[in-house]
């Protein structure tokens, strides 16, 4: 799990250009300032290093790292 | 762009305006993505040409309307050149006919490869630029799109729709250093104008301020701009290659 967190950690901050204490399990994207597209662009990026598939109904409903860490542990 | 031979993929490449800009784009230097649906042999002969020109093509066959076929033939092109600069959606059909008596399916099947092609071709490209941070797409519409044509309201209104795909588009890639533009060409040389009459053609040129019909080249010149580095700072722009048909 703390591995998974981790690897999102590096990715969202690779992605979003963010802190690395700003990212945290109960951090929305939101706050982290992502619009749309970045989204669509972390999902993506997500998809790559995790080797899965995140289909847009599922995307739309990770709201959060904590969420996102969930969904990797679920799916993988 | 950071590369030596950037790649660029034209989808309807095997004749027409698609062959001259695949040409243009080889002749600059570019790797081609050659794409058809049908024509074989002609596909066959530009990406021979390119060869002997000292250039690289690949030739990627598939129907641009069906999202499975866009989806391999992205595969093949990254497989051949692992990555793609610019996208040229070039790709049309015509199904002319009045409003009257358009069938159906003739609406649908412009519509599918004119416009949807151009989506499906721009959400496949767009993910590989999206993630080397630079792309370059130019949608080719048409002044019957801006003008309207009896006959041809399939046609039109997919051509139309180019230009509002190339505008959203633009918005929202922009923040990528991706841009997307359109080229409007007029009545340009090629098999869709060869099949109309002597009369139909005189008719049309008199509507021409520089009196003529223009040639492939003269459209493939204007997109391999549009692709250059000398236009960085444009996009959801579309420009005309009319001799003047359209002043905005």
């Amino acid at each position: 799990m703390s591995d998974i967190f981790e690897k999102v950690k590096a990715i969202v901050i690779e992605q979003l250009g963010v802190e690395a204490d700003e990212v945290r399990m109960e951090a929305s994207f939101e706050d982290l300032n992502a619009d749309s597209l970045d989204i669509v662009e972390l999902v993506m990026a997500l998809e790559e290093e995790f080797d899965i598939e995140i289909p847009d109904e599922d995307a739309e409903k990770i709201k959060t790292i904590g969420q996102a860490v969930d969904y990797i542990k679920q799916n993988k | 762009m950071g590369v030596d031979q950037p790649v660029v993929l034209v989808t309807g490449a095997s004749r027409g305006i698609g062959r001259a800009i695949a040409l243009a784009f080889a002749k600059a230097g570019y790797k081609v993505g050659v794409n058809y649906v049908g024509s074989t042999e002609k596909a066959q002969a530009v990406v021979a040409e390119i060869g002997a020109m000292g250039g690289q093509a690949v030739l990627l066959q598939g129907d641009i309307a069906s999202a499975s076929q866009v989806d391999g033939l992205m595969q093949q092109l990254m497989t051949a050149f692992g990555r793609i600069d610019v996208l040229v959606n070039n790709a049309g059909v015509t199904r002319d006919n009045l409003v009257m008596r358009l069938k159906e399916e003739d609406w649908q099947t412009v519509v599918d490869t004119n416009l949807k092609g151009a989506f499906l071709c721009s959400k496949a490209a767009s993910k590989v630029m999206m993630k080397q941070r630079y792309g370059r797409i130019i949608n080719i519409s048409s002044v019957v799109g801006q003008m309207g044509n009896a006959g041809q309201a399939n046609y039109a209104a997919a051509k139309a729709g180019l230009l509002g795909l190339t505008k959203s588009l633009a918005r929202e890639l922009a923040s990528r250093n991706i841009t997307v533009n359109a080229v409007a060409p007029g009545f340009i040389q090629t098999d869709m104008t060869d099949k109309l009459s002597d009369d139909a053609v005189a008719a049309l040129t008199k509507g021409i301020p520089l009196n003529r019909l223009g040639q492939p080249e003269d459209v493939a010149q204007v997109v391999l701009f549009l692709a250059s580095s000398a236009a960085d700072y444009i996009t959801g722009q579309t420009i005309n290659v009319d001799g003047g048909m359209i002043m905005a």
